[in-house]
C-alpha cells in the first residue's frame, strides 16, 4: 500500500511536469492548428538555460540563497525562453501560416531538428549532471516495510503547476488576451476585421506557452538532476499525448491529461515493466485518437456536409 | 403532373435529432418515379438535414427510407425486408432500398442516388474531364479488373476507359465545358462550377438526383439555363429530380410536386399551385402566424 | 528640372532607409544576443574532478551577433529583388527529357564513379551516395503515394521501413527456415536465395501490416492521423528494442545474407561471381550489384505509381485527396481507397526495408527513428506533393547535401583540427528543412499533371490542388 501511495505521489508529480508543457502544445494548436513539434525540444532548452543560469548565480556569483537564486533563474529563463519561442514563431511559423497545414508541420520538425542538434553542439552530447539541490524530504508514512515519502521538490512542482494553471485559466477566461485569443480559435478572419492584432495574440500565446514550459524546464532540472539534449523529444510527445487525451484546446485538459500520463507511466513501470513504459505511453494515445479523438474534456469536431 | 405510377423514393416517419436539438420530426412524403420534386422552406427548416438522411451522410434517428428501382415493390416484400435487418433486396422486378441503413457511399453506388451540394465540392485541383471520370469510377474499376487487368493495359479496361470519355465528352457538351475539359475545376467561374456539379452527379447514371440548392448564386439568366436544364434531365433520362431551392422561379417553373417544411415538420405537401396558394406556406414565408395572413396579403395589394 | 528634384529628394530618403536599416539590424543583433547568451555564450563541461562547471565562449557569441547584425542589414539594404514569375514556363515535355537525362546518368553513375575515384574511391561513391539516394528516393516514391496523392499524413513511414527489413533479417537469418531449406533442397541453396525468396516476403508483409495498422486509423482527419501513425512508428522501434528474444534488441539481427548474382554469391570463391565470370575478385562487384538492384526497385516503384495514376484507383486516391465527401457521394468507397494506398505505400516501404537489410547484413532498431520518418516526409512534401520527379530531386538534394558534409574535410583547415563537419550534419539538414519551407512551401515541383486530358496536358498549378485531409 505504501509503495502504491508512493508510486502516485511520484506519478502526480511527473505528471504535473507534463501537464505544464501540455499546456503549450494546447494552446498553439486551439489558436492556428498547428502541432508545434518543435515546443519539446523549446522545454529541453529551458532545461540548460535553467542549469546554466543557475550554475552561474551560485558557482560564479557566488549567490548564498538557494530560494533567490531559482527565483532569478525562473524569472530569467522564462525571459529567455519566452525569447527563443517568439523569434521561432517569427522565422519558421508566421510565413508559412496560411491553408497549406503541411509546410508549417515540416518547418516545425526541422526547428526542432535544428534545436535539438543546436544543443548538442554547444554544450556537448553528454549528460549534464545537475548539482544537487533541495534534497530534503518529508517522511509522511514511517512504515517499515515502505516509508513513503515526499521530498520538497515534488511539493514546490505540485503548487507551482496548479498556481499556474490557475493564473492562466484566469488569463484566458477573464482579460482581453484571453478573449481575443479564443476568437482567433473560432475564426480568425472575423476576429481580425474585428481589430483583434491576431499577429500579436499568437505570437503572445507561443509565449506563453514556451513560458510554462520554462517553469517545467526548471522543476525537470531540479527534480530528475539531469539535462540532455536528447530529452526535446519523448516528453514532448508525451505531453502532446497528455494534451490530446485531456482534450485539445482545453486548458484544464492538457493538465489533466498531464497527471493521467504521468500517473499511468509511473504506475506502469512500478507494476508492469519499466521497459514499455513509453510503449504503454504510444499505445494510449493512439487508442485515445481513435476511440475519443475529442479527448476527455474536448469539443468533438464536426465537418459540415 | 400527376404521378405516373408508384413513388420511387418513400420518406416515411423521418425523425432526426441533435442531442437535444430536433432538426426533421416526424417527416413523410414520397418522390415520384421522372418526376422532379422540391423541397422548400425557410431557412433552418431542416432541408439539407433531410437530404442527407436520404444520401446517407447523417443517420436518421427513426424512419423508413425506401428506394425502389425497376417496378414498384409490393408491401409484402417492403415488410420483409424490414424484418430481416438487411439494407436491400431484390424483388421480383427490380430492387428495394432501405437507405437508412446504408451508408453513404453504398447509396450512390447501389441505390444509385447521387447529390450536388450546398457548398459545391468538386476536385478542385483536377480538370473538368478528370472530375467526371472519376464520378465512373465503380465502372471502371470493375472494368480494370480490380486494378491488376489495367495495370497491363487490357484492351478491356482500355475500352472502358474510352467509353467513360464518351460519357464525360457528353455531357460537357450539355453543359457547354467542352472547351475547358482541361482545366483545372478551381479555375471556373461559380456558374460552370454548378453545371459542373450535376454533369459530375449525372455521369453516376443515377436514379434519383438529389440538388442541394443548384440555383443559388445564380444570375436570373443562369437561373433559366439551369431549368431548362434540369427539364431535359427528366424528359431524356427519365431520372427522377429531389430539389432543394428557394429560387421560386425554378421551383414553381419545373416542380411536378412540392413538400414544404418549416422548423423541421412539413407544413404542406402537393403541386405547385397548391402550395403556393396554402396559406400556411405563406404564413411561414413571411413569418407571420397563420391567421394574420390575409390581413398582410391584404395589405401587400396595393 | 523634375530629376533634379527628385535626386535630392532620394538622398535623404536613402540615409533615412539607411538609418533605419541600421536601427533594425542592431534590433536583431540584440536579439540574437539575447538568444545566445545562455545557450552559446556557457558551456556545460565536466572538469577532471567530474564537477560540472561553465565555460565561457563569448568570442562565439560576438561572431554570431556581428553576423547576424550584418546578415539583417545586407538583407533590408539589398536592392529589392525581381518579382518570382508567377510558374516557370518550361518549354513542353521539358519535364521528360529531363527524367530520361537523369535516367541515363543514373545508369551510367557506377562507371562514371570508377572512371573518376579508382576502385577504391568508387566502392564510397556508389554505396554511402548512390545506393543511399537512392533508398530514400525509393522510400520517398512510396511515401509519396500515400501523403502525395492520397493525401494522407502519414509520419510513421518508417514503421513499414523497419517491418520490411526485420522481416528480411529474421526470416533469412531464421535456424528453423534455414534447416527447412537445407532439407528440402540442399545445404547450399538458402545462403544463396535467401535475399530473392524473402525479399517480395518481406514486402508482402509490410503491406500486410499497413492494411492491419490503416484500419482503425484511417477514418481519422488531418493531424490526429498524423499523430497516431507517429505513435505506431514509435512503438514499433520501442517494440523491436524490448522484444530481445525475437529481434535481439539493440544488438540487433546479424549475419544477414547478402543478395547473391542469381545463386552465384560475390565472394572470392570459385563458384563466385567473379570467379565465374573470369575477373578479379573486388568487393566493388556486390556494391555495383546492389546499385542496379536499388534502381530497378526505385524504377519498379516509380512505374507502378505512374500506371497506378492513371488507372480508377490512382484517381480516387487524388480525388479523395481533393475532397472525401464528394468521394462518398459519387460512390467510391473511401475507407478501401484509403487502404489500398496505405498497403501500396507500405509494401515499397516493405521492399526498401528488405533491400537495406540485405545491404547492411546488419540491422539495429537505430535505423528506425521517427528521424527517418521526417527526413522521408520532408523530401515528399519539399519535392511537391504528387511529382515523381521533384520527390527525386528534393532525396537527391537533402541525402546528398548531408553526405556530402562528411567529404568537406578541408573545412578544418579553416576551422581547426576540432572542428566536426558531420556534428553540423543533422543541424544544418534541420535548418534547409525550415528554410526550403519558407522559400518554396508548396515544394519543388509547383505544379499537377492531370492523369487524363481531351486535347492537351495542361499543368495545374500548385496553389489549386488540396493537400488532403486524412
Amino acid at each position: 500500500m505504501e509503495y502504491f501511495v508512493q508510486q502516485m505521489i511520484n506519478g502526480i508529480t511527473l505528471g504535473s511536469i507534463y501537464g505544464l508543457i501540455a499546456i503549450g502544445y494546447t494552446m498553439v494548436f486551439g489558436i492556428i492548428g498547428m502541432v508545434n513539434f518543435a515546443h519539446g525540444d523549446v522545454f529541453m532548452l529551458s532545461t540548460f538555460i535553467a542549469l546554466i543560469f543557475l550554475m552561474a548565480l551560485t558557482q560564479v556569483l557566488g549567490l548564498g540563497s538557494l530560494a533567490v537564486a531559482l527565483f532569478v533563474v525562473l524569472i530569467l529563463g522564462m525571459l529567455l525562453t519566452s525569447l527563443w519561442a517568439w523569434v521561432i514563431e517569427r522565422l519558421a511559423y508566421r510565413p508559412l501560416r496560411g491553408s497549406f497545414r503541411l509546410a508549417p508541420l515540416i518547418s516545425a520538425i526541422g526547428m526542432s531538428i535544428f534545436l535539438s542538434n543546436l544543443v548538442q553542439v554547444t554544450q556537448g552530447p553528454r549528460n549534464k549532471p545537475v548539482p544537487s539541490i533541495l534534497g530534503e524530504v518529508i517522511t509522511l508514512s514511517g512504515g517499515d516495510t515502505y516509508p513513503v515519502t515526499l521530498s520538497y521538490k515534488q511539493i514546490m512542482i505540485v503548487v507551482v503547476t496548479a498556481l499556474l494553471l490557475v493564473a492562466f485559466w484566469y488569463v484566458v477566461q477573464r482579460t482581453s488576451l484571453g478573449r481575443a485569443q479564443r476568437a482567433c480559435e473560432q475564426d480568425r478572419r472575423m476576429a481580425a476585421l474585428l481589430g483583434v492584432d491576431v499577429d500579436r495574440t499568437i505570437s503572445l500565446t507561443f509565449v506563453m506557452g514556451a513560458a510554462l514550459a520554462a517553469v517545467a524546464g526548471l522543476l525537470f532540472m531540479t527534480y530528475y538532476g539531469v539535462v540532455n539534449f536528447n530529452d526535446g523529444f519523448v516528453p514532448g510527445v508525451k505531453a502532446f499525448t497528455a494534451a490530446v487525451l485531456g482534450g485539445i484546446g482545453s486548458l484544464p485538459g492538457a493538465v489533466l491529461g498531464g497527471l493521467l500520463i504521468g500517473l499511468i507511466e509511473t504506475l506502469w513501470s512500478a507494476y508492469f515493466s519499466i521497459d514499455y513504459k513509453d510503449v504503454a505511453t504510444f499505445s494510449i494515445l493512439a487508442i485515445t485518437l481513435v476511440f475519443l479523438p475529442s479527448g476527455l474534456l474536448g469539443k468533438p469536431d464536426v465537418e459540415k456536409v | 403532373m400527376h404521378a405516373s405510377g408508384p413513388p420511387l423514393l418513400t420518406v416515411e416517419h423521418l425523425s432526426m435529432r441533435f442531442g437535444g436539438l430536433i432538426a426533421v420530426d416526424d417527416l413523410s412524403f414520397s418522390a415520384g418515379r421522372g418526376e422532379i420534386t422540391a423541397i422548400i422552406g425557410p431557412n433552418g427548416a431542416g432541408k439539407t438535414t433531410v437530404f442527407n438522411c436520404i444520401t446517407g451522410f447523417y443517420k436518421p434517428t427513426s424512419g423508413r427510407l425506401l428506394l425502389s428501382l425497376g417496378e414498384a415493390a409490393s408491401a409484402a416484400d417492403i415488410a420483409a425486408l424490414t424484418a430481416t435487418g438487411r439494407r436491400s433486396g431484390a424483388t421480383a422486378a427490380g430492387a428495394i432500398f432501405l437507405l437508412e441503413r446504408m451508408p453513404d457511399h453504398e447509396i450512390a453506388a447501389r441505390a444509385r442516388v447521387a447529390r450536388t451540394f450546398q457548398n459545391i465540392r468538386l476536385f478542385p485541383g483536377m480538370t473538368v474531364l478528370e472530375n467526371l471520370i472519376v464520378a465512373q469510377h465503380n465502372a471502371l474499376m470493375a472494368a480494370s479488373g480490380w486494378t491488376v487487368l489495367g495495370l497491363f493495359g487490357a484492351r478491356r479496361y482500355v475500352e472502358a476507359e474510352a467509353r467513360a470519355v464518351e460519357r464525360a465528352k457528353h455531357w460537357l457538351d450539355r453543359v457547354a465545358l467542352t472547351e475547358r475539359a482541361d482545366d483545372p475545376a478551381g479555375d471556373l467561374p461559380y456558374g460552370a462550377q454548378r453545371r459542373l456539379e450535376i454533369a459530375r452527379a449525372m455521369c453516376t447514371e443515377p436514379a434519383l438526383l438529389c440538388l442541394d440548392e443548384p440555383a443559388a448564386g445564380l444570375n436570373p439568366r443562369e437561373s433559366a439555363e439551369l431549368t431548362d436544364f434540369l427539364k431535359s434531365i427528366q424528359t431524356e433520362h427519365g431520372t427522377s429530380i429531389l430539389l432543394i431551392e428557394h429560387d421560386m422561379s425554378v421551383v414553381m417553373g419545373i416542380s411536378d410536386h412540392v413538400v414544404v417544411l418549416e422548423y423541421g415538420q412539413k407544413i404542406s405537401d402537393g403541386p405547385p399551385d397548391h402550395v403556393r396558394n396554402d396559406p400556411k406556406v405563406i404564413a411561414a414565408y413571411l413569418g407571420v402566424e397563420d391567421e394574420e395572413v390575409a390581413e398582410v396579403e391584404a395589405e401587400i395589394a396595393r | 528640372m523634375s530629376t533634379a528634384m527628385d535626386a535630392a529628394a532620394t538622398r535623404p530618403m536613402a540615409t533615412a532607409k539607411l538609418a533605419a536599416a541600421l536601427k533594425d539590424a542592431l534590433g536583431t543583433a540584440l536579439l540574437t544576443l539575447g538568444l545566445a547568451v545562455p545557450i552559446l555564450a556557457l558551456r556545460t563541461e565536466q572538469n577532471i574532478s567530474n564537477e560540472l562547471i561553465l565555460q565561457p565562449r563569448w568570442g562565439y557569441v560576438a561572431i554570431a551577433v556581428a553576423l547576424a547584425f550584418s546578415a539583417r542589414f545586407l538583407y533590408l539594404v539589398a536592392p529589392a529583388a525581381p518579382a518570382r514569375p508567377r510558374m516557370l514556363s518550361l518549354p513542353r515535355g521539358f519535364g521528360r527529357v529531363l527524367s530520361a537525362v537523369l535516367l541515363m546518368v543514373l545508369l551510367l553513375y557506377p562507371l562514371i564513379a570508377l572512371a573518376l575515384t579508382g576502385k577504391a574511391g568508387a566502392v564510397k561513391w556508389i554505396d554511402n551516395f548512390g545506393i543511399q539516394i537512392l533508398i530514400y528516393i525509393m522510400l520517398g516514391w512510396g511515401l509519396n503515394i500515400v501523403v502525395g496523392l492520397a493525401g494522407l499524413l502519414d509520419l510513421g513511414y518508417v514503421a513499414f521501413y523497419a517491418v520490411g527489413a526485420y522481416a528480411y533479417a529474421l526470416l533469412a537469418t531464421s535456424d528453423p527456415v534455414k534447416s527447412f531449406m537445407a532439407d528440402w533442397i540442399g545445404a547450399g541453396f538458402w545462403p544463396l536465395w535467401a535475399f530473392w525468396i524473402c525479399l517480395p516476403v518481406a514486402g508482402l508483409m509490410a503491406a500486410f501490416w499497413g492494411i492491419l495498422l490503416g484500419f482503425p486509423v484511417l477514418r481519422l482527419r488531418g493531424d490526429y492521423l498524423a499523430i497516431v501513425t507517429l505513435a505506431f512508428g514509435e512503438i514499433i522501434r520501442l517494440v523491436l528494442i524490448n522484444w530481445v528474444p525475437v529481434t535481439n534488441g539493440y544488438a540487433g539481427v546479424s549475419g544477414i545474407p547478402r543478395p547473391s548474382f542469381f545463386g552465384l554469391p560475390f565472394n572470392d570463391s570459385e563458384g563466385g561471381f567473379a570467379a565465374v565470370f573470369g575477373l578479379e575478385f573486388t568487393p566493388l562487384y556486390r556494391t555495383i550489384f546492389l546499385f542496379y538492384l536499388i534502381v530497378a526497385l526505385a524504377l519498379l516503384t516509380n512505374w507502378v505509381t505512374l500506371r497506378l495514376r492513371r488507372l480508377p484507383i490512382g484517381r480516387a486516391w487524388e480525388a479523395l485527396r481533393e475532397d472525401e465527401i464528394a468521394c462518398r457521394s459519387l460512390g467510391i468507397n473511401t475507407t478501401n481507397t484509403k487502404l489500398t494506398a496505405f498497403a501500396i505505400g507500405a509494401g515499397f516501404g516493405g521492399f526498401a526495408g528488405s533491400f537495406f537489410a540485405a545491404r547492411q547484413g546488419f540491422i539495429s532498431p537505430e535505423s528506425f527513428t521517427f528521424m527517418e520518418s521526417a527526413v522521408v516526409l520532408s523530401i515528399v512534401v519539399l519535392g511537391g506533393m504528387g511529382s515523381q520527379l521533384g520527390v527525386a530531386i528534393a532525396a537527391f538534394v537533402m541525402i546528398g547535401g548531408t553526405e556530402i558534409l562528411r567529404e568537406l574535410d578541408w573545412l578544418k583547415r579553416i576551422f581547426g583540427p576540432e572542428f566536426e563537419p558531420t556534428q553540423y550534419r543533422m543541424l544544418l539538414f534541420g535548418l534547409a528543412m525550415v528554410l526550403l519551407m519558407i522559400w518554396r512551401p508548396r515544394g519543388l515541383i509547383a505544379f499537377r499533371a492531370p492523369s487524363i486530358f481531351l486535347r492537351e496536358r495542361r499543368l495545374v498549378r500548385a496553389e489549386m490542388v488540396k493537400e488532403g485531409h486524412g
